[in-house]
């Protein structure tokens, strides 16, 4: 980000920008930046809070009132929800049933993606929006790739125009993405936090992710190699599979 | 919470580990402009949020994205190649990560001149030598534009 500021300034462009990392920031020396409190993903703090992300965006836009530069400002309120965000409460939805039926991972993931459904779709609905389609035009189409994968001796999956590893990666994005706006619709859980926790601790659908990474390991396939490391699985998930493994 | 302080040991130091990769940008350059009332504002973003359609940003892309002004909220996604951060809250709203709309009513209270009909997305992920040719061609486009504001909004 504040490389792209000195870019653009170089070039006669004025520019001012969010920083979410202070240190990473404040070595960059953009000529205009706000330093906000938020969690990452969130530059302009919470969601539905129309009158907070004016608040942000107006003391960004006043650092085009400065005469000089290098500045780097400090926003000085919390986001309205950070409490409740970053809380790890339990999520509510259960997946029991799923985990310990017949038919093993793949299985459980068909039947979490079906318990989800009505709440996808209600999430949908009241959006008036969805983020998946990064793979293809519905979550049927991402879930069946990511379950070609979960075969005993599972065949790649051949997508026009993508590496196997970028199509894996956008289809367990819109998996992912599917599972967040379901359980985001259910009563009181909007909380990021809980949400993301559920995600990765409670459903196949992570273990089928995790389960992807092993087969990365495993494979020839260069495009699959950056997948272990990065792309596929948050890094504080990671930690603490290799050090179970480990342990 | 995006505290380096607050992060788990792992986490800040992957981001310690960005700031020494950092080149030296040198000094820093400041373009001066005129009032804010006056200003015509564009919005760039790095969340590797893109129109439905266009093509994904795939891992590394240093190119950018068109997202045009009158694109409906739900026509955008995100294809950014991280799964380190939070992105519960552009699934709810859009303006959590692209204040589109805030800018808009910001612009109607006369805080800023006008918002350019285009703006803006990169994917934060890759290396920041790489993003030098493309924002430079970049900052061709916004001038032609008139826009003489630009929000640099990350994820």
């Amino acid at each position: 980000m504040g490389a792209l500021g000195h870019y653009l300034e170089r070039e006669g462009v004025a520019t001012a920008q969010i920083s979410l990392i202070r240190e990473q920031t404040a070595a960059i020396k953009p000529s205009r930046a706000l330093w906000v409190p938020f969690m990452l993903g969130r530059p302009f703090g919470s969601p539905n809070e129309a009158d907070f992300q004016r608040r942000v965006l107006r003391s960004l836009l006043a650092l085009f009132e400065k005469k000089s530069g290098p500045v780097l400002e400090d926003f000085p309120e919390d986001a309205p929800d950070a409490a409740s965000a970053d809380s790890g409460f339990a999520c509510p939805v259960s997946f029991a049933a799923a985990k310990t039926g017949a038919g093993g991972l793949a299985q459980a993931l068909r039947d979490e993606v079906a318990q989800l459904a009505p709440w996808y779709d209600l999430a949908r609905k009241r959006r008036g929006r969805t983020t998946v389609g990064v793979f293809g035009a519905t979550v049927d189409d991402a879930v069946n790739h990511v379950l070609a994968y979960l075969d005993d001796a599972p065949v790649l999956p051949v997508v026009a125009g993508m590496s196997a590893g970028v199509a894996v990666k956008r289809a367990c994005d819109d998996v992912k993405a599917y599972y967040f706006e379901a359980a985001a619709a259910q009563p009181g859980n909007l909380a990021a936090k809980a949400i993301d926790q559920w995600f990765w601790n409670d459903t196949a659908a992570a273990r089928a992710f995790l389960a992807i990474r092993e087969f990365c390991k495993q494979s020839s396939d260069e495009s699959l190699k950056p997948l272990v490391k990065l792309s596929l699985i948050p890094r504080a998930v990671i930690d603490r599979v290799d050090s179970a493994g480990r342990g | 919470m995006a505290r380096l302080s607050d992060l788990p040991e792992f986490e800040r130091q992957h981001h310690l580990d960005k700031i020494r990769d950092l080149p030296d940008f040198g000094a820093t350059p400041f373009v001066p402009g005129p009032p804010l009332r006056e200003r015509r504002v564009a919005i760039i973003t790095t969340s590797g949020v893109h129109v439905r359609g266009d093509r994904p940003f795939p891992p590394g892309a240093a190119d950018y994205r068109v997202i045009p002004g009158d694109t409906p909220h739900a026509d955008l996604i995100m294809s950014h190649s991280s799964v380190n951060f939070d992105r519960s809250g552009f699934q709810e709203d859009v303006n959590v990560v692209f204040p589109l709309d805030r800018l808009r009513e910001l612009q109607a209270e006369g805080v800023v001149g006008s918002v350019s009909d285009y703006h803006y997305a990169f994917m934060g992920a890759a290396p920041v030598r790489a993003l030098e040719a493309k924002a430079r061609e970049l900052a061709a486009l916004l001038k032609k534009d008139k826009v003489d504001a630009v929000l640099l909004t990350p994820v």
